[in-house]
């Protein structure tokens, strides 16, 4: 599996990272290197094999549901390059 | 499941121009989940408040946050599932849905996509003609909300409150066996009624607490699956239904104009009762989701599900079956009953130790009536159980007729106290003193010769006797054993 330039564009543009022309060329020879990477391990044999998640035998942690957390909206809007009355405020995104 | 097996029902089909449809309807709820913090922080749930006062530096996706989940959640997601009588799955993963939005800070929705908690369930519903219908349950999995954008505070800039980012959802996605508007709504208030009672979602559409994805499309009868449209968020359980209506129609007019249905989303205008075209984003459904590294499996034991189970309610279909058992009540009246928790829990006040029947009786001809026409609902009764209670009890001994006892049940209403005390008070007992009965209709027959006379010819006319008797008498005679004394005394046969 090998990616185009379409593709790394396509990528680019979905996870919001601006990609120059000339940079194109060099991204895609970086994905498909990782792209090679991951066929070389497809051909390991995990038949069977649980897939490991964690490197320690490792139970998730749960919270109790108790409010212990909020009540500082200046905060939260405080390094927002635009807010109002504790809103962020954002160019339009409707029409 | 027998989801695709579901036999053609003629009753269903839709009549087109060129011979009927049969509409296909699946339906994707979001139900907010019941707890005082967020999935992954300890931030409030509360509806409403300041702009981003419900928020933590999590909900924010400020570098660095980590999410935790709140056990309570989960516990509400294993009860709900139980409650679709579906599979319980113990292990999940929670993976990132990513798109941009103003209102999802992270970048990506923490979702459940490939392994959700809850598996295939089942929901039966009861459609007003006896019909029980059976809905497949495909899957409920556990997600976060999103933040609220406004659009109406500013010409050229949106405001966005993130109170609600990070709040649990409850994704629940049925097969795809709906067949009618009529049923999806019926599977609607069912799904509404088994939340409540579960208490895993307060089902407040208004608050947007409840909310359903439509999927609609059409088919002639027996042919594979047409293309379908989703139609977004639809708050309401009569907008499902419109909407639902509306789209089918849409679409039968499109492929019978030899046209074909384009797969989009699509949102329900409620004012204009129409669905339109959302404008669809390029690329909008590439969510690439992966797991999320921030979060291990979610996984319990089958213990603790059985812990769950141990400690759910009593549900609407358990509890309608045993009100029809034990109260010896109709299909009809037990669906009534049990349609709200509150309902069924004050008709059991009422009939605990009565006649089942008279007590269904009271609560849904009396007492529901003038709950409607008084615009309240159970919780807000000013009459209580154990006063409704009463007043069957005193109708049961035969101390007031029925006609004072609906006289007594009003004075109850707007004016309160002991049913008991009012009737002593207010001398409303029925009078089954046969010597006082005797008397008014001795001086009813004085009074009236010729009517005496007609009676002899005209047995029928004995009502018209029985009603002079009580009219004397204030409505406190018996009516049984005033029609016994007129009948021996006017010389009528039994």
């Amino acid at each position: 599996m090998s990616v185009d330039e379409k593709t790394v564009r396509r990528i680019a543009h979905l996870a919001r990272i601006a990609v120059t022309d000339e940079e194109v060329p060099h991204l895609q020879g970086e994905l498909n290197a990782i792209l090679d990477f991951v066929e070389q391990l497809r051909e390991v044999d995990v038949e069977g094999v649980e897939p490991m998640t964690s490197v320690m035998p490792m139970v998730m942690k749960k919270r109790q549901d108790a409010v212990t957390d909020g009540g500082y909206p200046e905060k939260i809007v405080a390094n927002a390059p635009m807010s109002e009355d504790n809103f962020f405020v954002v160019p339009k995104v409707v029409e | 499941m027998n989801a695709h097996a579901r036999p053609v029902d003629a009753k269903k089909l839709i009549k087109g121009a060129t011979g009927d449809w049969e509409v296909i309807i699946g339906m994707e709820i979001h139900a907010q989940v019941t707890s005082r913090s967020k999935l992954f922080s300890g931030a409030s749930t509360e509806f409403g408040g300041e702009p981003n006062d419900h928020v933590s530096l999590v909900d924010a996706a400020m570098p660095g946050m980590l999410p935790v989940i709140n056990e309570e959640c989960v516990k509400q997601a294993i009860r709900t599932g139980l409650g679709l009588k579906a599979q319980i799955n113990l292990t999940s993963v929670f993976d990132r849905k990513n798109y941009f939005y103003p209102d999802l800070p992270q970048g990506y929705q923490i979702s459940q996509y490939k392994s959700p908690i809850v598996g295939e369930g089942e929901v039966l519903v009861d459609m007003p003609d006896g019909e029980q219908i059976s809905v497949g349950i495909e899957r409920l999995h556990l997600e976060q909300d999103a933040g609220k954008s406004l659009h109406d505070q500013h010409p050229s800039m949106s405001y966005v409150d993130l109170n609600r980012s990070g709040v649990a959802l409850m994704e629940i996605v049925t097969k795809p066996d709906l067949r009618s508007s009529e049923e999806a709504k019926a599977f609607m208030t069912k799904l509404r009624t088994i939340l409540r009672y579960l208490g895993t979602c307060d089902g407040d559409m208004e608050k947007g607490s409840l909310r359903a994805d439509v999927n609609v499309s059409v088919r002639r009868p027996g042919e594979p699956f047409g293309t379908r449209c989703e139609i977004k968020n639809v708050n309401s359980i009569r907008f499902i239904g419109q909407a639902i209506d509306y789209e089918a129609r849409r679409q039968i007019a499109i492929l019978e104009d030899g046209g074909t249905i384009d797969q989009e989303t699509r949102l329900f205008d409620a004012n204009k009762g129409e669905t339109r075209s959302m404008r669809s984003k390029e690329e909008a459904h590439d969510y690439r989701y992966f797991p999320d590294p921030d979060l291990l499996p979610l996984t319990f034991d089958q213990a603790y599900v059985d812990e769950l189970a141990r400690h759910l309610p009593e549900l609407p279909d358990e509890k309608k079956a045993r009100f029809m058992k034990e109260y010896g009540l109709s299909a009809y009246d037990a669906g009534v009953l049990v349609a709200e928790r509150e309902t069924a829990d004050f008709f059991e006040a009422v009939a605990r130790g009565r006649d089942g029947k008279t007590a269904a009786n009271w609560v849904i001809n009396e007492l529901f009536g003038r709950l409607n026409k008084e615009g309240l609902d159970i919780t807000r009764s000013p009459v209580s159980a154990e006063q409704l209670g009463a007043i069957v009890d005193l109708l049961g001994e035969g101390v007031i007729s029925g006609k004072i006892a609906k006289d007594l049940f009003e004075i109850v209403w707007s004016e309160g106290g002991d049913p008991r005390r009012i009737v002593e008070e207010r001398g409303m007992k029925q009078v089954t003193d046969t010597g006082a009965i005797e008397a008014a209709v001795d001086s009813v027959i004085a009074a009236n010769p010729d009517k005496v006379e007609q009676v002899k010819a005209k047995p029928t006319m004995l009502g018209w006797f029985v009603g002079q008797v009580m009219r004397a008498t204030g409505g406190k005679a018996n009516p049984q054993a005033v029609n016994d004394i007129l009948k021996s005394k006017l010389g009528i046969a039994e």
